[in-house]
């Protein structure tokens, strides 16, 4: 027996309702998150990826209880989190921490850069004043800023500046996951690769566990250790990151990774290019929710849901064809 | 030496871009001072060459424009000018009063609207039934419940500018609670209190400066307006609105007893939107939109 998983999410749904008409009746949902079920293991990295819209950002705020969850369970180094009111909730945000994906609205622009760092600090009484001050200073030094620019306002930093602040703010409560929503996507390339290392290093010395939700797959293939596959609000395929990127198993999969630029512009390789845009989360195509652009589909696939099942070992997929 | 020609030298460039910030802000310049002298008449009234405003003297009724009365006396005698300086207060003492307490009362359920979806549902309908009142005859259907005196007159006008306070507030709540920062904050474990005060409030601080200074100069014609049709303040309190009404009948013959009292009521309600237009696109020019 492993030990047990930091974050163990089973059957995770969100959908959002539409309301319409003067008595805001429920015209339709946006199923955002459609039942996933995936979990993170301690000092481990679990990259979420898929296209914009297809859940992977409201799966993230879901488990950190920002967006309540409409059904399945969320369970934090084993205690379920998903029913929890926000009292109660309180103390495991401890345990768990976000960084956001743009830089420039994630930090208050009227506190300054000390103060932002500071606030979780003061928050769970973890620190006040001068020792607040001094573990914000020790922060500021260990996300690669220099102790001076505490007193600065946000403003007076650059996007990647700013990005490290904000790891600063999720590192303080010295947390045990830390959910990163496309926390490089919004950065020049130069700075990526800066902020990514620096993740990478806080993971090593704290051992930190990191969900970390992104679409751009040589970043994901960088940092994660696992790889989670979302399309439309499901997960189409988790495997090791060895597995998915040398030989992914389902459709989607392969044609996700067929687009992504290679760094060698002279090598050839098969582009699977999809017919067609993703259907929309309201109305989710029945059966297999790839079917409407899969190359392999079959009847089957348009009628019978495939399940999220073991492939290889640690390789699951949902597809009736591998 | 063909390049000498070209054009203005850089730093003649550069000063021409950063005018002073007083050239820059005009408005707040022009309003600010116009609304000082205002204040100042008021602050001053007993020291400015005037006398009893409300002292009758039957037999000096009706004398014109002169040395000794420099805005001439009404149909009872008294002084306009005492009247006119002495009016200032009443009316900017309800102008700031309307505005303070529509702002507080306005920022209070506006907080309250944009963080909890049940009383906002409940709050909103009633701020929209307010507004659907002209703030003119919501304030005269209060006053003719109540009896005139100047706190009355002060919540009267302030009810009716409530709603739009508590709109413009809810509408950067509902904006910033939204932004990442304010989710930041909830997943770091700030209450929602802490939240309201830190995050929240600071940026609702440029857009109620601004409200208040339009509310200032709508309160003080509702005042004037309520004074004129005898449902304002008690007629022994002189206020540029019953001065005016008062020298209603006499008008065709005697226009400076109205024009006085109306040029400064005019300069002032000026001055203060001219205040506020400056203070607007000095603390937010994307504000523009949200007003």
């Amino acid at each position: 027996m492993t030990a047990q998983p930091i974050l163990q999410v089973v059957d995770l749904k969100k959908h959002f309702p539409i309301r319409k008409g003067v008595l805001q009746r429920v015209a339709a949902k946006v199923h955002a998150v459609d039942g996933i079920t995936f979990h993170v293991n301690a000092g481990e990295t679990l990259g979420l990826v898929g296209e914009s819209g297809c859940g992977k950002s409201t799966a993230g705020k879901t488990i950190l209880k920002l967006i309540e969850p409409d059904s399945g369970t969320v369970r934090l180094m084993g205690e379920r989190i998903d029913a929890l009111s926000p009292r109660e909730m309180w103390p495991y945000r401890r345990q768990l921490q976000v960084v956001f994906q743009d830089p420039y609205s994630s930090l208050s622009p009227r506190l300054t850069a000390g103060a932002i760092v500071a606030e979780p600090l003061e928050n769970f009484g973890i620190a006040k004043g001068k020792e607040a001050r001094e573990r914000v200073a020790w922060l500021f030094e260990k996300v690669g800023l220099r102790a001076e620019q505490m007193a600065k306002y946000p403003y007076e930093f650059s996007g990647g500046q700013r990005q490290r602040l904000g790891i600063a703010r999720a590192l303080a409560v010295r947390p045990k996951l830390i959910v990163a929503d496309e926390p490089v996507s919004a950065l020049d390339v130069s700075v990526q690769a800066q902020v990514v290392n620096l993740l990478m290093d806080l993971q090593e010395e704290f051992g930190l566990s990191y969900l970390f939700v992104a679409h751009d797959l040589a970043v994901v293939e960088h940092i994660s250790h696992r790889v989670a596959v979302m399309y439309l609000g499901k997960i189409v395929e988790i495997a090791d990151k060895k597995s998915i990127f040398a030989a992914p198993k389902h459709p989607y999969t392969e044609a996700l990774l067929s687009a992504a630029p290679l760094p060698d512009p002279t090598t050839k390789r098969k582009r699977i290019v999809l017919a067609g845009d993703v259907p929309s989360p309201v109305n989710p195509p029945s059966g297999c929710r790839f079917h409407t652009r899969c190359p392999y589909a079959i009847d089957r696939c348009k009628t019978e849901e495939p399940v999220l099942r073991e492939a290889a070992t640690g390789h699951q997929v949902a597809c009736h064809l591998r | 030496m063909a390049l000498t020609a070209v054009g203005p030298a850089p730093e003649a460039a550069i000063a021409g871009k950063r005018r002073p910030w007083w050239r820059r802000n005009m408005s707040i310049v022009l309003g600010g001072g116009l609304l000082f002298a205002a204040l100042i008449l008021a602050l001053l009234a007993p020291y400015l060459g005037t006398v009893d405003p409300t002292a009758l003297s039957p037999i000096r009724r009706f004398r014109p424009p002169s040395e000794a009365y420099w805005f001439g006396t009404d149909h009872l005698g008294r002084d306009v000018y005492s009247r006119v300086v002495y009016g200032a207060r009443a009316s900017l003492l309800v102008g700031v009063a309307v505005a303070a307490l529509a702002v507080g009362a306005g920022l209070f359920f506006g907080l309250i609207a944009g963080f909890n979806r049940w009383i906002d549902a409940v709050l909103m309908r009633v701020m929209d039934g307010l507004m659907a009142i002209p703030a003119v005859l919501l304030a005269i259907a209060l006053m003719a419940l109540t009896k005139a005196s100047l706190q009355n007159v002060i919540i009267a006008i302030a009810i009716a500018e409530v709603p739009r306070v508590t709109r413009l507030v809810r509408g950067v709540v509902l904006t910033l609670r939204e932004q990442p920062f304010v989710e930041a904050a909830v997943a770091s474990g700030t209450s929602t209190v802490k939240i309201l005060y830190r995050h929240i409030l600071p940026n609702t601080v440029a857009p109620l400066v601004v409200q208040a200074t339009y509310i200032w100069a709508s309160a003080i014609i509702t005042e004037a307006i309520l004074s004129f049709i005898g449902a304002g303040l008690p007629p022994s309190i002189p206020t540029w609105g019953n001065i005016i009404a008062e020298a209603r009948a006499v008008f065709s013959v005697r226009p400076h007893l109205i024009a006085f009292p109306a040029v400064f009521l005019s300069v002032t309600v000026l001055a203060i939107n001219l205040l506020g237009d400056g203070l607007r696109d000095a603390l937010d020019p994307r504000l523009a939109r949200r007003l």
